[in-house]
């Protein structure tokens, strides 16, 4: 049972730029208020999924039930909402401010406001959340407090004066954030006895409760028992459960509004539970639902397929949970020439690609072959229909192409003064158009427009190069332009990999043409018969590599006492062909498949 | 059709000898090393279980007549002469020998071995294979060999005293090998001997200690171009000598192969005997693979018990003959006839393998498929890349 009255509710995201220490904050606020032990405690232990571990970033958003017994003598319920900080992820970010009245901004003091500093606080400002700026890490030499205000006043423009200063490594100062956390956030506001309207923040799948929802109360209350209407689809589910993560899951009779917690409701289909529904009281339904937020708009895809096609089942089905755990990815089936069945996916960027490919592999012990990334090119045809070209293999005739447009963003770029004439080079290679340059204090804030297909694929890597990571970078999309775009082929002894292929500018087509049929001599073994690849526009080619047969492949000895094991041999080699991508007579290895389609472009 | 018709094609017979001096550090045969060898007890059983496979072939009148004995290893030079003459008595009283019979012994050129070949010969043996390996000092250490180069030289003058036909071993694409030492060995090799060479390249065998020191770096081999390269030079070098690449890694004075070991790579029957020994064997129309024990002791207890050390058959179907005949043919340069292919497997060559890799080898001149003569076989660049060609062509 929890009957908190809304005075004593503080909900509240913590938002940073990348590792600037959110996950470790949370941390700390978890064992200052006591819910875990010592001997439970882990670091960052929020990030709960291996990946998250391995990499040590927050993939995604975590939710936390807190009490804390104020110096007021009141005891406060807080929700805590851990988020992540890489630009792919904002959208995790945006549905959990919309949970929240306030927002918990975190400054690392020895590097400053970087770029998603800036997003994720602008986020927060339009979902008209209070923030509280806290200065992280406090006990690194670098750290720079005063000059770190400054930035925050200057480049954001909200109060910081009072930012409280903690190192989340050390504990310094935590009982202060509790202590602005109170005072400082406003309660949420609710009528309990209004009709329901909860908002299905997120929802994930756990093998063994099956889907597990998580809500925000705004109006009414939610009981176990209960039936709850889904508005947007009218689904009606029995609710067996209800509770709060404190961390650990622990069931309530009811949340109240203002509340944060999960319910499980024996949903089985995915399409059930989408983020930013309502859910309300069937019996007593609210009128209205509540805003919801933007869905979120993938924009890079790529297509998965099974190693072994017997697998493709399995891939939906995988495919189907992971969604269920991550809305903002969206899939649908394909078919290839070269690879058979699978389906097109699309991702909020290459980080989340990258995730998403592992999570199916460790998770659900999938092998895969994703072709090249490609961001969702628009097509005006000469029939005066518009297309949205999610895969470069799909590209029409060019001469049923009336214009085709391509996606741009405005970036945002935060370097040091030594580093900018670099940047700026590469973003002008990357045919970027600058808008703005500001400085503030030695530290410069290029604002470009730039090609969205020039970034996804290894800007991040290339400005973390030419800048020794010492850059930030944020985007939002900023519409789409007509351009001089083309497909490139890729062609294997004359027969196009329909999953190689790519789409680019005009004026880069035969540079990366060439390195990508460079790259796949080097990757693609010598096999029995010579390979030409080949780049090709339409049906001329632009760049051409011939891989040579191989030398020498013959083993020495051979007498009675080997014909058994030679054509056990025979059968296990004609077994792992299974495993090859087969195009004509040429096999080419799934590693090389991948590392093609990762290279740098 | 179901099965080939061995009866009118005569039998080979091998007889393994699973003891060495000492193990050599590439080889990943089935030899061993013991303090003692127990040349009695292995002679009686190899004796024991010839006549008990005799047994299992029908009446003597029903048994094929054999047209080659090989004595192989292990080094089989270590075994009592009169085991190897009481295994051809055997073999004369059981199944009948052809006129033309063939009898090799596998020896290596120790003064010891040496010293017992006129036994051998008297035996009845009148083939010798000597494991020579090399002629180089520095070589015959890395490959860990008892002998030494004169010893080597001496031994071949020995058998060329008493025996008509003699081939011998040597191992190269060593590390470190260029093409002019290899041409020097070579040459100096085929002034030694004039009808028979194996000129195997050195490989990797899993599990022998050469893989470990491979693994650990301690060696490098020639990289797959420059193996090719000292392939090719090898067949230029024993053609001007007068002997051809009959099968990949066999030269011979044409008539003067090794009819044996064309047994095998013809896909004919034959029985072998002793630890590890497989054979081939058609019964009432189906063809069996054999295979006995491989320990030495363990076997030679099943022999003392029961009469012999074999596991169970496998009946090979057709599809599997038909892998055999063609993983083992196209080593050959005659290459295979199709008509032989299909009176052995039961199956056509075109069933047999995938037709669009067929109809591509052949236009990269990597097989020869003659019309008239109903002949498939491979060219030398064709053999030289013979494992993923049979990977790809073979069903
Ligand atoms: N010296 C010092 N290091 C800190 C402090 N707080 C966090 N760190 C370190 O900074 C790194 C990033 O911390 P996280 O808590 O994972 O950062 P995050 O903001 O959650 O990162 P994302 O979720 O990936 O955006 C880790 O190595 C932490 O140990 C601090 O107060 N002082
Ligand atoms: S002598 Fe021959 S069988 Fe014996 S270990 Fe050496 S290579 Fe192997
Ligand atoms: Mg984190």
């Amino acid at each position: 049972m929890t009957d908190t009255p809304l005075s004593l509710i503080r909900n509240f995201s913590i938002i940073a730029h990348i590792d600037h220490g959110k996950s470790t904050l949370a941390d700390r606020l978890i064992q200052a208020c006591g819910a875990l032990t010592q001997r439970e405690m882990t670091n960052q232990v929020l990030d709960n999924m291996d990946l998250e571990r391995e990499r040590g970033i927050t993939i995604k958003a975590q939710t936390v039930r807190l009490s804390y017994p104020a110096q007021d003598g009141k005891t406060y319920v807080l929700n805590l909402m851990d988020t992540p900080g890489h630009v792919d992820f904002a959208y995790e970010v945006s549905r959990s401010l919309a949970a929240c009245e306030g927002s918990l901004l975190v400054v690392d003091a020895s590097q400053g406001v970087e770029a998603q500093t800036l997003a994720n606080v602008y986020q927060a400002i339009d979902a008209n959340h209070e923030i509280v700026p806290v200065l992280n890490k406090v006990d690194l030499p670098a750290a720079d407090c005063d000059r770190v205000k400054e930035q925050i006043e200057e480049v954001i423009g909200i109060p910081a004066d009072d930012a409280v200063e903690v190192s989340a490594k050390t504990g310094l100062n935590i009982e202060a954030v509790l202590e602005a956390l109170v005072k400082r956030l406003p309660p949420p506001k609710g009528d309990a006895s209004a009709p329901l309207q909860a908002l299905l923040v997120d929802s994930w799948y756990d093998p063994y409760l099956g889907v597990i929802t998580l809500v925000r109360v705004k109006e009414g209350r939610l009981k176990r028992g209960m039936r709850i209407r889904m508005m947007s689809t009218g689904v009606v589910h029995l609710v067996d459960q209800v509770g709060v993560f404190a961390p650990r899951m622990t069931n309530v009779d009811e949340l109240g509004p203002g509340e944060i917690g999960y319910i499980n409701a024996a949903i089985k289909t995915v399409a059930d539970t989408n983020v930013g529904d309502t859910l309300t009281d069937d019996r007593r339904p609210a009128s209205e639902p509540l805003a919801g937020f933007k869905p979120s708009i993938p924009v890079v895809w790529c297509g998965l397929y099974p190693v072994v096609a017997d697998d493709f089942e399995k891939l939906r089905d995988s495919l189907a949970k992971l969604r269920l755990n991550d809305a903002s990815f969206h899939y649908e089936a394909e078919t290839s020439a070269a690879l058979g069945f699978g389906f097109r996916c699309g991702f909020l960027g290459l980080l989340h690609l990258e995730i998403i490919q592992e999570r199916l592999s460790r998770e659900f012990d999938l092998d895969l072959i994703a072709t090249a990334p490609s961001v969702v090119y628009r097509m005006l045809l000469t029939n005066g229909t518009t297309e949205e070209l999610h895969n470069p293999a799909d590209m029409p005739d060019q001469s049923l192409i009336e214009k085709i447009e391509e996606p741009w963003i405005r970036a945002t770029i935060m370097v040091p003064d030594e580093y900018l004439g670099a940047v700026l080079t590469l973003c002008s290679e990357r045919r970027g158009m600058q808008e703005d340059l500001t400085y503030v204090g030695n530290r410069a804030m290029a604002v470009y427009r730039l090609p969205l297909n020039e970034v996804v694929f290894d800007f991040y890597d290339r400005l973390k190069s030419v800048t020794r990571g010492y850059a930030s970078f944020d985007y939002q999309m900023d519409g789409y332009e007509e351009s001089d775009l083309v497909r490139i082929s890729i062609l294997v002894n004359q027969e196009p990999v329909d999953a190689l292929s790519f789409i680019a500018h005009r004026s880069a087509a035969e540079t990366r043409g060439r390195s990508i049929c460079a790259k796949l001599k080097e990757l693609i073994p010598r096999q029995l018969f010579k390979i030409a690849v080949q780049a090709a526009i339409g049906s001329r080619i632009i760049a051409r590599e011939t891989i040579g047969a191989m030398s020498k492949d013959v083993t020495a000895k051979c007498y009675g006492g080997d014909i058994s094991r030679k054509r056990k041999l025979l059968e296990k080699q004609k077994e792992g062909k299974k495993r090859m991508r087969q195009f004509g007579k040429v096999e080419i290895p799934q590693s090389a498949f991948l590392a093609a389609l990762k290279m740098d472009q | 059709m179901d099965g080939p018709m061995g009866r009118e094609e005569p039998l080979a017979l091998y007889v393994h000898w699973p003891f060495c001096l000492s193990k050599c550090p590439y080889c990943d045969f089935n030899s061993h090393v013991r303090a003692e060898i127990p040349r009695a007890r292995f002679g009686n059983a190899l004796r024991r279980e010839l006549a008990h496979e005799a047994g299992r072939m029908g009446e003597r009148a029903e048994r094929p007549v054999v047209s080659s004995i090989f004595f192989g290893g292990g080094t089989p030079s270590l075994m009592a002469p009169e085991t190897v003459a009481g295994l051809i008595e055997d073999t004369r009283t059981l199944f009948g020998m052809t006129d033309d019979v063939e009898i090799t012994l596998e020896a290596n050129p120790t003064s010891v071995e040496t010293g017992l070949l006129r036994a051998f010969r008297d035996a009845g043996v009148n083939r010798i294979s000597m494991g020579i390996q090399s002629l180089e000092p520095e070589a015959l250490r890395f490959l860990g060999r008892e002998h030494d180069a004169p010893q080597a030289i001496a031994a071949l003058e020995t058998a060329r005293a008493l025996f008509s036909r003699i081939s011998f071993d040597l191992i190269y694409a060593r590390p470190g090998q260029d093409a002019r030492a290899w041409r020097r060995e070579l040459d100096a090799a085929l002034a030694l001997v004039s009808d028979h060479l194996s000129l195997y390249q050195l490989t990797i065998e899993p599990g022998t200690r050469f893989e470990s020191l491979f693994r650990q770096g301690r060696f490098h081999l020639p990289d797959d171009d420059d193996a090719a390269a000292l392939y090719e030079l090898t067949a230029d070098v024993a053609a001007t000598h007068g002997l051809r690449g009959y099968e990949i890694s066999n030269y011979a004075r044409p008539g003067a192969e090794s009819r044996h070991n064309l047994t095998y790579w013809r896909y004919g029957d034959y029985l072998g005997i002793g630890p590890g020994a497989h054979g081939r064997l058609t019964r009432n129309g189906a063809t069996f693979a054999t295979r006995r024990h491989r320990a030495p002791e363990p076997w030679a207890e099943r022999v003392e018990r029961t009469g012999t050390g074999a596991h169970p058959e496998e009946r090979l179907d057709n599809r599997d003959r038909a892998r055999e005949m063609l993983l083992m043919g196209l080593r050959l340069a005659e290459g295979i006839s199709t008509t032989r292919f299909r009176r052995r497997t039961g199956m056509t060559v075109p069933d047999a393998t995938d037709p669009d890799i067929l109809h591509a080898a052949i236009g990269e001149e990597y097989l020869v498929h003659d019309q008239a003569t109903g002949i498939l076989r491979a060219t030398a660049a064709g053999r030289l890349r013979l494992e993923s060609l049979l990977a790809a062509l073979v069903l």
